[in-house]
């Protein structure tokens, strides 16, 4: 217990330094480490927990939560939600005001530019990797893609999406 | 929830908001945010409560997305920081995270004692798929300024590469990416 405990909180903790560009960008690196490294849960389990957070209102690195809960219950729930909120917090706490100092330092872009291909990338690997852990049956394949085309082409709350592919599944339609 | 109030400038704003209207008004937000809060926050903090204008909220997102973890973690700890100190990062995360961590829990508990229930398995496994559908949809989204860069390209290919196909751990993916970017950037 206290050995999951131990190695919820530093998966999390690393985890919240490296999400340059946002949460979704460390959602490989968590699947590897929860489904390939720790064995807690299958590649299935790990997408159900994504998609419970999707459909929850607030930061999606609430996924965090699920995971810490379903490996070591309430405690682990806790350990993993602050793992991944605690560090990056201190972080920006510590240089919320240097930033408006260099507001017009040219390094600030330049850095900027550099990072954000990186950010497409990793986040392009969750994509994949989360698509291939769901995509179980044809329709499994057809609701992804139908919900890709629709939330890059629409502008509908994407609730809608979450919830039209809840009933269709509910009703086995997919 | 009020009708959204023309934007105001820098001139007409009143006192900084209290750890109280930090709290409420990032309630506001992590109630309101399914699969993408920023708008959200937006709406809140600059056309209901004018804590901010328009140029200053574009600033503090881009610090928020620069800024490892949570783009609106990142946001309400600096936007409380800014007003009201280490107290006032407390008071917006604690509105900010403590309704959707109550019903992400609700969720999960459900889930937990029915996923063996072939209705509930497929319900979720149905909103799974359309889940990855929406990480898709950003992943085109947020590639499109990248197109006519092929340097940028390069480094998010070999970033997602490092991933999907070496399956290499992030840390390393990174050490590699970070400064292949850095090196090969093209500020605009």
């Amino acid at each position: 217990m206290i050995q999951h405990l131990l190695s919820l909180g530093s998966i999390f903790g690393e985890l919240s330094l490296l999400a340059v560009g946002g949460g979704n960008t460390v959602l490989p690196e968590m699947q590897r480490q929860v489904v390939s490294v720790h064995h807690w849960m299958s590649g299935a389990d790990f997408a159900a927990l994504f998609a419970l957070a999707q459909a929850s209102p607030g930061p999606n690195m609430l996924v965090a939560t699920l995971i810490g809960w379903r490996v070591a219950g309430l405690a682990g729930a806790i350990v993993a939600t602050l793992g991944l909120i605690v560090p990056s917090s201190v972080l920006s706490y510590a240089v919320g005001d240097l930033w408006t100092r260099w507001r017009d330092r040219p390094w600030r872009r330049r850095v900027q530019a550099g990072i954000s291909p990186v950010t497409v990338g990793l986040i392009m690997a969750a994509a994949i990797l989360l698509s291939e852990a769901t995509s179980r049956s044809a329709s499994d394949v057809a609701v992804t893609l139908a919900v890709a085309v629709v939330a890059t082409t629409t502008r509908f709350n994407p609730l809608w999406l979450l919830a039209a592919a809840a009933v269709l599944g509910a009703f086995g339609i997919v | 929830m009020n009708a959204a109030a023309p934007e105001r400038g820098a001139a007409s704003r009143a006192a900084p908001p209290t750890c109280g209207a930090l709290f409420t008004g990032f309630f506001s937000i992590g109630i309101s945010g399914f699969g993408g809060v920023l708008p959200w926050a937006r709406r809140m903090i600059v056309e209901q409560r004018a804590w901010l204008t328009g140029a200053e909220f574009t600033d503090l997102l881009a610090l928020s997305q620069f800024l490892p973890g949570g783009n609106i973690i990142n946001l309400a700890v600096v936007l409380g920081a800014r007003f009201r100190g280490w107290r006032g990062s407390l008071a917006a995360l604690a509105g900010l995270l403590s309704a959707p961590l109550v019903i992400v829990s609700i969720l999960g508990a459900i889930y937990g004692r029915f996923q063996h229930d072939p209705v509930v398995a497929r319900t979720i496994a149905a909103v799974a798929a359309a889940a990855s559908g929406l990480i898709l949809s950003m992943v085109l989204k947020i590639a499109r300024p990248l197109l006519g860069d092929p340097r940028a390209i390069a480094v998010a290919a070999l970033a997602c590469a490092g991933l999907v196909f070496a399956h290499l751990p992030l840390l390393l993916t990174m050490a590699v990416t970070v400064p292949l970017g850095l090196l090969l950037a093209r500020p605009k």
